[in-house]
Formats: C-alpha cells, structure tokens, sequence
C-alpha cells in the first residue's frame, strides 16, 4: 500500500473516464510526436541533400520545383538547358564546382540521373559493391533502389521516358548495372546514376547521325536540365543569380531561400495539426479534471474515513495529485508509444512510395519536454480536486452517516 | 488515561458539547449516553484529535491535544486512536487485507502482513482477507471495521452507535466483539450509544444531556 497503488486502485474504480483521459492525452502526445519526428526528420535529410549545394540553375519555370527536381529528385524538371551554356557558367571565376545532371528517365519509379562522377563524390557515395560507371550505358544504383529491386551487379534494365514510370521503355537501349553504392542516407540512396552521355544516347538512338555535319549538329544541340552550383566566394551569393537570371534561358534557385520558402507553406499545416494536439492535451487535463472532481463526490466518506486513520490533510492533497500525475504519465507513455508507431507505419508507407523515408525508432530530446507538459497538465487538472480533498470537513461528513 | 477539563463545543451560537470534568483510567471501558444532540459523536471526535473543541483541556494518555499541531495530531490519532463508524466505512474498492493495511500505511507503521493476518482471525474474518467489502454480510463488514479500528493496537478504542440498526443478538455480539479487542489489545473502550440495550453492559457510564 502506498500513494501510487491507492490511487491506481480508484483509477481501475473507474475504468471509463480514466480510458477517456487517457485516450485523449494519449492522442495529442502521439500527434505531436509524430509531427515531431517526421518535421524534424525530413528537414534533417533536406538539409543533408542540400548541403554544398549554393545554387541551381536551370530552364526557366517556377524556383521551387526547379530545386525539387534538381536536388530533391521529387518534381518534375523545369525542361533542359544548352550544353554549351552549362559549360560556359562551369568556367565561371565566381563558380568553385559545377555539376551537370542530365534528367528525364526513370526505371521502376527511381529516377535516371545523368551525371559525373564528381556528383556521387559530392555525397560522398562509395561503391559497396561493383565500381563506378565509366562507359555510356552502364549504370550505379543507390543502395535504396539495389535493396527494394533486389538487384544486383551484372543486371541489365531497360529505362522508361518519364520520371512517373509509365512512359515509354527504351527497349533498345539496355543498362548494365556496374555498381551499388553504400548507403549515404542522403537522396543518392534513391537514384539510378549513369554518365550524361548515356542519357544523350538513349535519347539520340533513333536519329543515328548521318554524317559528320549531322552529328556536330547534333553535338550543337546537347543539352543537360540542371547544374548544381557551389560559389566560389560569398560574393558571388549576392551577384550570381541576378547574372544568371538576367539570361534570358537560364534560372538560378537557391536551395536554401527555397526549402526555407517550402517549411513556410508546409508550416502553416504544421501548426494547424499542432494546434489541434494542444487542444487535444488540454480537453485531457479537462476530463482529468471532471473525473476527479466528480468522483469526489462518492469519495468523500473515503476521504472522512482516512483522515480518522491518520492521513493529514496534505496526504489526501497528495493522494488526489499522485492520480492526476498517474493519469498524465501513464498517458504521455502511451502517447510516445503511439506516436513512434505511427511514425514507424507513416515510414513504411512513404518508403513503399519512394519518398522520403522516415523512422519511427528515433528518440528526440523535445519528447521529454512532452512527458513535463503532460504531467504539468495532469498537475493542473488535479489541483482543485486536491485543494477539495485537502479541505475535507471530517465530523460534519461523518455525521451525514 | 482520558482527562477532561472544562470542554464546551459551539457550532457558531448552538453550544454542541458541555462536560466540565471526566476521567478515565487505563483499560475502562464507558460508555457514553444521551439522547441525539447531547454531543455523543462531538465528544468522540475531540477524543479522537478530528476537532478542536471551542474551549477546554483534554489529554489522552498525558498527551494534551492542544500541544500537537495539524499533522501531528494525524499522526498521533493513527498510531494511538482506533475508531469504528456506525456506518462502518470501509474503503469499497479495496479488499479487506488493503483496508487493514490502509491504516498501517496511514499511520506512518510498518505493513505488517502477519499483523492484518493476526487481527482478521481473532475476529473471526481471516478467510475473507481478499474479498470486497461488498462481498461480506453486515456483520463481516462490522468485524472487518473492527479489525481495522484495532490493528495499529491503538490505546483508545472509540466505537460510535456500533449497535444502531442490529437486531438484539447482533448488538450483544458487537459490543461482545468491542469488549474482546480492547481487552486483547490492551485498549481503553469508549462507546456512544443511544441504545438502551446495550446500558446494563457497562459499568462506567457518563450521561450527557441535550
């Protein structure tokens, strides 16, 4: 017998309002964990994908989804841009490194990303297995595609036009896997990688150039869709994209102003859910409130009785305190758990989708600021109940029979 | 063992309570008179330390109430005060076993289940430790009350109407029972009661009037 079993014991007395409160708090515990994890999670894993990244340049179209589909792989691209413009911003003094990507294909849903080597170095990508692509036509994958395609070196694919997955195949132009990265837990994981070249081919294969003439027109017209950028110098930050923009075919987006932009909008949706976990948490503390308060009524010869048995007035304070905190904890736990568990099942199904992935075996340190307010909350609810119980008249309730 | 001098109790105007001297002697047992209104129960709760009579002095085993403070008077009324209700009061959602050790846990002692054990059997009720009081008949209930009131082996047995609404043969058993426990746990026994049936009993008797 103590404080925690005492009031365990009128908690199971009343199994309905204890299982409301409970499942009220419950749910608002859990809709913030899940906001928690999965807000800070996907920022995270942006942030990381984004990193070295100065600047995107690419057709003219709308910034975002020019920084979606050339860094994020998440949108469609804006359309192409001229080799020979690509070439000439790379040599630009304000420009430390320039990394061209070819888009546009896409197999079993992953993306074909036409690009150098110096792009899996940006990401510091390792060939787990196999080695890096050399030729026109072979290909790496990251080590999300490898696992969930459950392929492996030497196998031959054929990419389909479009980065949904239901385009046309390329029937005639097979890839040959000659890699599969380790995993980078950057957006690599989820790409097919293959030099531009091959792009160009697989995209050429039907007008074989007819002469000499043919094939430099045909050079002329090469194009890429993006070129990540990292600035020389912060200068360049200030004067880059007006110079780039200013260029009638070409767009500058910055990574960082634009995923800054997307959390704003995303916010908004954010703070809406959040809120509703609030008042969540707060109806909780309400129905705490009503059912200690209510139950005080039957309770009172109990309460008579134990003070004739020796508990001071603050005891009985205590013992109505010690419920509400068991409520609010017992509450907070079972909200963390579910939390986690929705996160995990959200993870699986954003994976099954080829989005970003999300775990819900992630602990963060906001959850024990949770588990305060919960209790905080719980304390609250049960104040008044305990300032009643501590005031409890024992003759006068005791001479009511 | 009781000493009381000058003691008057007052609800706002209404006096509730007069009893200029009384005394009682370690092991007595009394029994307390009157009709309704005399202030039978008022002067069992200022016995017990659960109210602080208007004027007066009383000590109870050379302790004199007005010395302990709130808490203090809890404490002492836990260790040294046994009370049984005449609604008996057990605590419902608690078995019988926890009701016992309810009252060692609220008297700040040790829970000691050989004790509870000890205290159901010598009421006869030892096979009923893990029922519900909803469980028991009337007189189990009064037993388990009992049982309650004398395990922390209280030196003041206070027992309130513990006849009222029992048929003759249940009345004598229940003071039969009272007399028993403070006998074995060497407490002194005060019982208030407007029964006449239960007068001849006694001995010692103190009459209040309305």
């Amino acid at each position: 017998m103590n404080l925690a079993s005492l009031s365990a014991s009128y908690l199971r007395a009343r199994p309905l309002n204890t299982a409301l409160s409970l499942l009220l708090l419950a749910l608002g515990v859990a809709t913030i964990v899940l906001l928690v994890l999965v807000v800070s999670q996907v920022e995270e894993r942006m942030t990381r994908d984004a990193r070295g990244i100065d600047l995107v340049v690419g057709a003219k179209g709308s910034p975002m989804q020019l920084i979606l589909a050339g860094i994020y792989h998440a949108d469609a691209p804006t359309g192409n841009i001229p080799l020979a413009a690509a070439q000439a911003l790379s040599k630009h003094r304000m420009v430390k490194k320039a990394i061209p990507l070819a888009l546009g294909d896409s197999w079993r849903g992953y993306r074909i990303v036409g690009a150098g080597h110096e792009y899996l170095v940006h990401y510091g990508a390792q060939p787990a297995s196999g080695r890096f692509h050399d030729k026109p036509m072979e290909a790496v994958l990251g080590a999300e595609v490898a696992a969930r395609t459950g392929t492996n070196v030497g196998a031959r694919f054929v990419g389909a036009h479009g980065i949904g997955g239901e385009g046309d195949e390329h029937a005639d132009a097979p890839y040959t896997v000659v890699g599969i990265l380790e995993r980078t837990g950057a957006v690599i994981d989820r790409l097919v990688l293959t030099s531009i070249e091959s792009v160009w081919q697989v995209h050429e294969e039907h007008h074989e150039p007819a002469d000499e003439e043919d094939r430099k027109a045909l050079e002329a017209d090469r194009e890429v869709t993006v070129l990540l950028l990292q600035y020389a110098s912060p200068l360049a930050a200030a004067m880059l994209p007006r110079q780039i923009n200013s260029q009638s075919e070409l767009q500058a987006a910055s990574p960082a102003y634009e995923t800054a932009r997307l959390f704003r909008i995303v916010g908004v949706g954010v703070e809406a859910l959040r809120a509703f976990a609030v008042i969540l948490i707060l109806a909780a503390g309400l129905s705490v409130f009503i059912a200690l308060y209510t139950a005080l009524e039957e309770r009172r010869y109990d309460l008579a009785v134990m003070r004739t048995l020796g508990a001071s007035p603050a005891r009985l304070f205590g013992m109505l305190v010690v419920e509400g905190l068991v409520l609010a904890g017992l509450g907070a736990l079972i909200g963390l758990g579910l939390g986690h568990l929705l996160t995990a099942l959200l993870g699986a199904w954003l994976e099954a989708q080829q989005q970003y992935p999300v775990t819900g075996l992630q602990w963060r340190a906001e959850e024990l600021w949770l588990v305060a307010v919960a209790l905080l909350v719980g304390l609250a609810a049960a104040l008044v109940p305990a300032w009643r119980a501590y005031r409890t008249d024992v003759a006068g309730t005791l001479a009511q029979g | 063992m009781i000493r009381v001098r000058g003691l008057a109790h007052r609800y706002g105007e209404a006096a509730v309570l007069d009893l200029q001297t009384w005394d009682v002697a370690a092991g007595e047992r009394w029994l307390v008179i009157g009709p309704s209104g005399s202030g039978k129960t008022t002067l069992l709760h200022v016995l017990a330390g659960l109210v602080r009579p208007s004027e007066g002095a009383i000590s109870v085993q050379d302790t004199d109430l007005r010395s302990l403070a709130g808490a203090q008077l809890d404490r002492w009324r836990g260790a040294a005060v046994g009370i049984v209700l005449q609604a008996l009061h057990l605590v419902r959602h608690l078995s019988v076993r926890d009701n016992l050790r309810l009252a060692q846990y609220l008297a700040h002692l040790p829970q000691d289940e050989a004790r509870v054990v000890e205290t159901l059997a010598a009421l006869g009720v030892a096979d009923k430790a893990a029922r519900r009081p909803s469980e028991l008949s009337q007189g189990e209930r009064q037993r388990v009350a009992i049982a309650r009131a004398v395990v922390n082996r209280p030196k003041l047995l206070l027992a309130d109407e513990p006849t009222a609404n029992l048929d003759d043969a249940a009345a004598a058993r229940a003071i039969d029972l009272l007399f028993g426990q403070a006998e074995r746990n060497s407490a002194t026994l005060v019982v208030a009661t407007h029964d006449a049936r239960v007068k001849q009993r006694f001995v010692k008797k103190l009459e209040l009037g309305a």
